[in-house]
């Protein structure tokens, strides 16, 4: 990534233009070419450092208010088997291995479900957990409350990517 | 209520929105519908918030340096802490959930320097502890959300 890339994605991330030509539109204001904003939008991509390009729905206007965190606490040797397996599933949206944090906090893997009440979310948990073989380890079930803030990451350019390019 | 229309652009181009120069006119090519009603839809979908942008989802820690974070604090303090911590242009999601750990955001960082630096800083700032979880493996790849619209 170059320092044009950041100031590309920096641009893109507060959202394309709903205009017939959007990406003529980022070009204007980064007065570079519509064709090199394609180009590298599409490298970005082909990169993986874009993980998705498009639609970014907002769940709870939805309908989608339950929204659900899972942590588990799985065998080391079998989180990825399990994290794979898990995501699998049309319910979860995300599957992370994190770090466990001691007695305090001994989960090492989580997922995330959005459903359209508690009582869904909790039904499809259960059967996931059935599903999975995943009966044996010990969860808790964080439901989201209240919502503080709630936007696109912001990406600035590192000191080290603005010094060689 | 959503049309059929809405429901289309909702959940078929959360993955691959065009790359092209005339993106919703593809889109209203492949749905045979004109590139005016889909310029409206979408308008529609953001006004009613709906939807928070057309645009990247980057992946976590490839650009920079991310975690999600956790603290536990007392219900009376939860609003203040919650407000400071949402200042911090580095914070995108600040959620309260239901747990012992009851406030959950994202931290992004330009680096692991910069991460722990911001870290030190809501720590000193609210006088509570953070636990840091950054990200070992993502598993996760049917990108995008799947919604059913039907009910």
């Amino acid at each position: 990534m170059d320092v044009l890339d950041y100031q590309l994605l920096a641009t893109v991330q507060q959202g394309l233009p709903i205009a017939a030509r959007p990406y003529a539109a980022i070009a204007e204001r980064l007065a570079i070419s519509e064709q090199e904003v394609l180009e590298r939008l599409a490298n970005l991509k082909h990169q993986g450092l874009i993980k998705r390009w498009g639609v970014v729905v907002k769940h709870r206007q939805l309908g989608y208010r339950a929204n659900a965190m899972i942590v588990m606490d799985v065998p080391d040797h079998q989180v990825a088997d399990i994290g794979q397996q898990i995501s699998q599933s049309s319910t979860v949206n995300l599957c992370y291995q994190r770090p466990r944090q001691g007695e305090a906090w001994p989960y090492n893997l989580y997922c995330m479900i959005h459903g359209k009440s508690r009582e869904t979310v909790l039904e499809q948990w259960a059967t996931l957990r059935e599903a999975c073989g995943l009966t044996n380890f010990a969860w808790e079930i964080l439901f989201s409350r209240r919502c503080f803030k709630q936007r696109g990451a912001l990406y600035r350019q590192p000191e080290l990517a603005a010094r060689h390019g | 209520m959503l049309s059929s229309l809405h429901k289309q652009l909702l959940n078929n181009y959360q993955q691959d929105f065009p790359l092209s120069p005339t993106p919703y006119l593809d889109i209203a090519e492949q749905l045979g519908v004109t590139e005016d009603e889909v310029l409206a839809a979408f308008q529609v979908l953001s006004e009613q918030q709906m939807i928070s942008r057309i645009g990247p989802v980057i992946a976590p820690n490839k650009v920079g340096s991310s975690a999600l974070v956790a603290m536990a604090v007392p219900e009376v303090e939860l609003p203040r802490v919650a407000e400071q911590i949402s200042r911090y242009s580095e914070v995108n999601h600040n959620y309260e959930r239901e747990n012992r750990f009851n406030l959950w955001f994202v931290l992004i960082a330009n680096d692991e320097r910069h991460l722990q630096a911001v870290i030190e800083d809501i720590e000193q700032q609210t006088g509570f502890n953070a636990m840091l979880l950054p990200m070992l493996a993502d598993y996760y790849i049917n990108l995008g959300f799947e919604l059913n619209l039907n009910d």
